[in-house]
């Protein structure tokens, strides 16, 4: 790695117009590949959500790692290391764990959806609970929860873009093009722009992500363990639960890692990925193969410890790792982290619109109030939804930013509670829909009580943990108190499955 | 539908001790290992590990389908 003084003796104009050029040329790049990536096929609705259920291995787990390493990966996991310390071990934990635990689920559910031609996450409630309330409420919950996620995203891209760009453009501007462009593939080709944009994403991330991770470090300690030697000296309790927080203690994290590993699958658009497989082997391997990714975070960390030491004092942790890159790097270097980060954002993005737009139009609209509708007009619906959810994230993402943290928890913690009609779908045949939707709603109560009067950690565990606890419980208890139901997973299905 | 086994999830439960349920036992800074705290060290330890358990938990799941589909016509595709 070459030790080199910061660059400051270049103008901030010529810093920021190589950069963003960089940037801009690799984002467009990425758009024109994903637009082409569906033109060879005829986008019906079961290409546009599902492709078709053709994927194999490499691309399902493309597909896959492109939804998971999102802008709070890139900016909010070394924003944490920054900020934090030590809570951010929570990260690497769950994302292995959320793997582990899919092995158990996930080929099932891919089993399942494969007979009954399932596109959605909200296909699965009303299949298996054969209730139309139940699953246009699911459908709706998903939806819900989708636009503060999309709205960080879109956010962070803002911040990525801007301080990338040595502010040579705003972030409302920047946020305006990149959206523009991911409604446009989305709308095109659907989900095979996203696993292919995601080709270019991931070797992007790895690269920027290997090389800044080791080489900061070593650009100004000499090394790994010299670096975390002298952020013991400086800093000895950041390193050690709770770090530098007062609340994020080992209950804190025990919690934390059990909910969002057991609720990971459970964001609709994560769900619904699992069907673009060819066969349930794909997700049974993909389940062993993806914890490797995980390996990218402690890496990102790397840069947030290093940035405590180098760039101290900054008002928001998640500006760390951008503002350390860019003073030790030159512009063109900033560029290509910057159209990383940027594409780190579109990519989650695209697929969170995507599955919130399939999910508004198929499964809340359609079943609420036009029973009539044909696949091809669910898609045209669909297609609309993905310009009319890209404006209002885009509203929140320009005009509301302050609670965007509460919103993500709460997002989190929300889209958990699918996981009691999700697991006792599958494999608890004494499970009825009453149960489900009273656990349901239940969970999303205390949720939403217990995050919006801020008392998440509550007694120093994670709230969304204590709604899914009690979530399990009014659903087991509901359930065995309502006259028992057939399991509809048991049926043949309506129509038979195409290919 | 293939329920996966008590075999293959008793193996699943090791990362689920090793880097949830263990925190207390781990979460130190001493002994550095390779100039890298404790912690950290076992967490990304517990990240190639893993997949290793996984490969385990597979191979038992995946003679009990092989087995399922010997006795069944057709059976599953391969991937």
């Amino acid at each position: 790695m070459q030790r080199k003084a910061p660059r400051k003796e270049v103008s901030n104009m010529d810093s920021s117009t190589v950069a963003l050029s960089v940037i801009f040329v690799i984002v467009l790049i990425s758009s024109i590949v994903g637009m082409y990536a569906g033109s060879r096929y005829k986008m019906d609705l079961e290409q546009w959500t599902v492709a078709g259920r053709g994927f194999g291995l490499i691309f399902v787990w493309l597909l896959m790692a492109g939804e998971v390493y999102t802008t709070f990966a890139f900016l909010g996991a070394s924003g944490w290391a920054y900020s934090r310390g030590a809570p951010t071990m929570y990260i690497m934990a769950y994302l292995t764990l959320a793997y582990v635990f899919s092995f158990y689920f996930l080929p099932q559910i891919w089993e399942i959806g494969k007979k009954f031609s399932m596109q959605t996450q909200s296909d699965f409630f009303r299949q298996r609970y054969g209730s139309k309330n139940l699953a246009a409420f699911a459908a709706l919950v998903g939806v819900v929860f989708i636009i503060p996620y999309l709205q960080l995203q879109l956010t962070g891209l803002g911040i990525i873009v801007e301080v990338s760009g040595f502010g040579g453009i705003s972030r409302a501007t920047a946020i305006l093009i990149a959206f523009a462009l991911v409604a446009a593939f989305v709308f095109v080709s659907g989900i095979r722009a996203v696993a292919w944009i995601s080709v270019i994403k991931d070797f992007l991330m790895l690269f920027a992500v290997f090389f800044i991770g080791i080489g900061l470090p070593y650009m100004y300690f000499g090394g790994i363990g010299e670096m975390f030697t002298a952020l013991i000296n400086a800093k000895p309790a950041h390193l050690i639960l709770p770090g530098s927080t007062k609340t994020m203690g080992q209950s804190w994290y025990v919690s934390t890692v059990l909910l969002t590993s057991l609720g990971f699958y459970m964001w609709p658009h994560l769900f619904s990925a699992t069907f673009t497989a060819k066969n349930n082997n794909i997700i049974r391997r993909n389940a062993i193969i993806m914890p490797l990714y995980t390996i990218t975070m402690p890496l990102i960390f790397l840069v947030g410890f290093t940035a405590i030491m180098v760039v101290p004092g900054l008002s928001n942790g998640d500006l760390a790792l951008l503002t350390i890159v860019r003073k030790s790097y030159p512009a063109w270097f900033m560029g290509i982290i910057g159209a990383a980060g940027a594409l780190t954002a579109m990519v989650p993005a695209a697929i969170l619109i995507l599955a919130a737009a399939t999910l508004f139009a198929k499964n809340f609209y359609r079943e609420m109030f036009a029973p009539n509708m044909t696949d091809a007009q669910v898609e045209k619906l669909a297609r609309v939804m993905v310009i009319v959810i890209t404006l209002i994230a885009l509203y929140f993402a320009i005009y509301s930013s302050t609670t965007l943290v509460n919103l993500l928890l709460l997002g989190y913690a929300g889209v958990t509670q699918f996981l009691p009609g999700v697991l006792f779908g599958l494999y608890w045949s004494r499970v009825t829909k009453k149960g489900v939707f009273t656990g349901l709603v239940a969970g999303i109560a205390v949720v939403a009580y217990l995050v919006l009067t801020k008392q998440d950690p509550f007694f120093g565990i994670n709230a969304g943990f204590i709604a899914l606890c009690v979530n399990f419980a009014v659903t087991v208890i509901v359930s065995l108190s309502t006259q028992s139901e057939p399991n509809r997973f048991d049926e043949e299905p309506a129509v038979a499955a195409k290919k | 539908m293939h329920k996966p086994t008590i075999g293959a999830i008793l193996v699943g439960l090791i990362p689920f001790l090793a880097v949830c349920f263990s925190v207390p036992l781990w979460d130190r800074i001493y002994p550095l290992v390779l100039g890298v705290p404790f912690n950290l060290f076992w967490i990304v330890l517990w990240i190639l590990l893993t997949p290793l358990c996984m490969f385990f938990a597979y191979r038992i799941e995946r003679k009990k389908i092989d087995a399922a589909e010997g006795t069944e016509k057709g059976g599953v595709q391969h991937g």
